[in-house]
């Protein structure tokens, strides 16, 4: 077996089967805020004991092992082609690990013939740089979460939503409320402001790369992502939609340029089981570190 | 905890009460988006499937088969339930089911199925999947694996000890309605009160 198949089948192992250092501190303070006796905390009590038994059994910690979605970023003169025939064959033999559901459906013929391989499964996002390191990033993001996810295109007159920030943030808050229950909560969003409407999707997306504690760089943004969190966690919501103080765990915002006509808010949603993991390969295309 | 052996009695499921807390014992068969359409397109059963005063389960398992041909579930968790809402009362009463389980909760079709057919909506937490799967003691059966893939066949599971919320019962309470409308309300609070201080 090729040392690089090799590093990616441990990469989507790890992927589904453990939940990222930080996500798990989050998890763990709000399993701590819940109101003792109430069925929220007895959801995060399960949520913890699930998140302790995948990894102890190296199996998925969501049955839902989701879309499959690679970030690579890579030096010049990098052979993305290559790349892109391993990793399909990384998917494939970590699906028949177990590692992956067979999750990957033909939309035509509603076949489902077992592989995880199809037009646009897995996904390979290149993003070439001058430096010399080969990071590759996954993230596998199940159903439920995103069929959550919402686009609006402002001004919402429903939703009293203009085109400026206050707009933005109602349309987010729209999509907490609107998500409740079906996306497991405790969750993370990403959004993009701005973009049309494919990449809008795609940088809400990305912002899931991000750390949990991270804070971002724009003051504006910055503050937005804080009220955001601030607001859903006072809502009762709760785990599960059961209920309860953790609404969200995080709130990741960039903005993307638009053109005068188009003012959309994309936004992802990521459930508690936020799977994420990266690794930076070496020459010989081992694994050198974990990014998270 | 209140322990719970299925199949079960009208009674005993008219008993439930939003909030409770339940483990379930017996045999579930789960059902997702394939299913619902085809059982309501007119779809026949195979004879071994009797939803009747039984439990349908919205999951599509991670499933293993060892060389011997006998499956093992290694993964386990409920899916979306809501994705079924225009098929799910009419299969309630069609095919007798007691209870479902699923995550997310359901609309008012199927909140009056439960109340008028006796069922009632049980909520599993969404993405355990280790710790369901473990209450998983043996696959007994599998159908429509070929036409509709593993994530969407019918698999006939032994449970045990199974942990579910009760968040919809028989009575026409759903602990889903109750929470939107809470949170909506505090939503419009808080946005109100801050398009005063900006003057929008």
């Amino acid at each position: 077996m090729s040392v690089l198949l090799e590093s990616l089948i441990e990469l989507i192992r790890r992927s589904s089967a453990e939940i990222p250092d930080d996500v798990n501190e989050a998890l763990v303070r709000s399993l701590e805020s819940e109101k003792k006796g109430t069925i929220a905390e007895s959801a995060m009590r399960i949520i913890e004991r699930n998140i302790e038994l995948a990894k102890r059994k190296s199996q998925p910690i969501c049955q839902d092992t989701g879309s499959v979605i690679f970030y690579v970023t890579c030096p010049v003169h990098f052979d993305q082609v290559t790349f892109e025939e391993v990793a399909r064959v990384a998917v494939k033999e970590a699906t028949r690990k177990g590692f992956l559901r067979q999750n990957s459906v033909d939309s035509i013929t509603g076949k489902n013939d077992g592989t995880n391989l199809g037009p646009g499964s897995p996904t390979v996002h290149f993003h070439q740089h001058r430096g010399a390191a080969t990071e590759v990033r996954l993230i596998l993001k199940g159903g439920g979460c995103e069929n959550v996810g919402a686009q609006y295109s402002l001004p919402q007159e429903k939703l009293h939503a203009n085109r400026d920030l206050d707009g933005c943030r109602r349309v987010i808050l729209d999509a907490v409320l609107q998500a409740q229950g079906k996306g497991c909560g405790p969750g993370v969003l990403g959004v993009c402001i701005g973009g049309d409407r494919a990449t809008g999707y795609e940088f809400s997306k990305q912002q899931f790369l991000r750390l949990l504690g991270d804070r971002n760089p724009d003051p504006k943004l910055d503050a937005l992502e804080q009220d955001i969190l601030k607001i859903a966690n006072e809502l009762g919501i709760g785990p599960m939609g059961f209920g309860g103080r953790t609404t969200l765990l995080g709130v990741k915002i960039c903005a993307a340029n638009r053109v005068p006509a188009s003012f959309f808010v994309s936004v992802s949603y990521m459930c508690w089981a936020f799977r994420r993991q990266g690794i930076e390969l070496d020459a010989a295309s081992r694994i050198s570190h974990w990014l998270y | 905890m209140l322990p719970l052996v299925a199949p079960f009695t009208e009674a005993k499921i008219r008993a439930l009460k939003v909030g409770d807390e339940v483990h379930l014992t017996g045999v579930v068969f789960t059902g997702r988006d394939a299913v619902h359409k085809y059982l309501h397109d007119g779809g026949k059963l195979p004879p071994r499937v009797i939803l009747r005063d039984g439990i349908l389960y919205h999951c599509g398992p991670v499933t293993l088969q060892d060389e011997q041909g006998q499956w093992r579930v290694t993964a386990a968790g409920p899916t979306t339930s809501i994705r079924e809402e225009p098929y799910q009362a009419e299969i309630i009463r069609d095919f007798g089911i007691r209870a479902v389980i699923g995550k997310g909760g359901m609309g008012e079709k199927t909140l009056a199925a439960c109340r008028e057919f006796g069922c009632v909506y049980l909520h599993a937490i969404g993405g355990a999947a280790q710790v369901l799967a473990e209450c998983v003691k043996c696959v007994r059966s599998v159908h429509f694996l070929e036409e509709f893939g593993a994530p969407e066949a019918i698999w006939e599971l032994e449970i045990e000890a199974f942990p579910a919320v009760v968040t919809m019962d028989s009575h026409g309470n759903s602990l889903h309605r109750d929470i939107f409308a809470h949170s909506q309300a505090e939503l419009a609070r808080r946005l109100s009160c801050s398009g005063e201080r900006s003057g929008i």
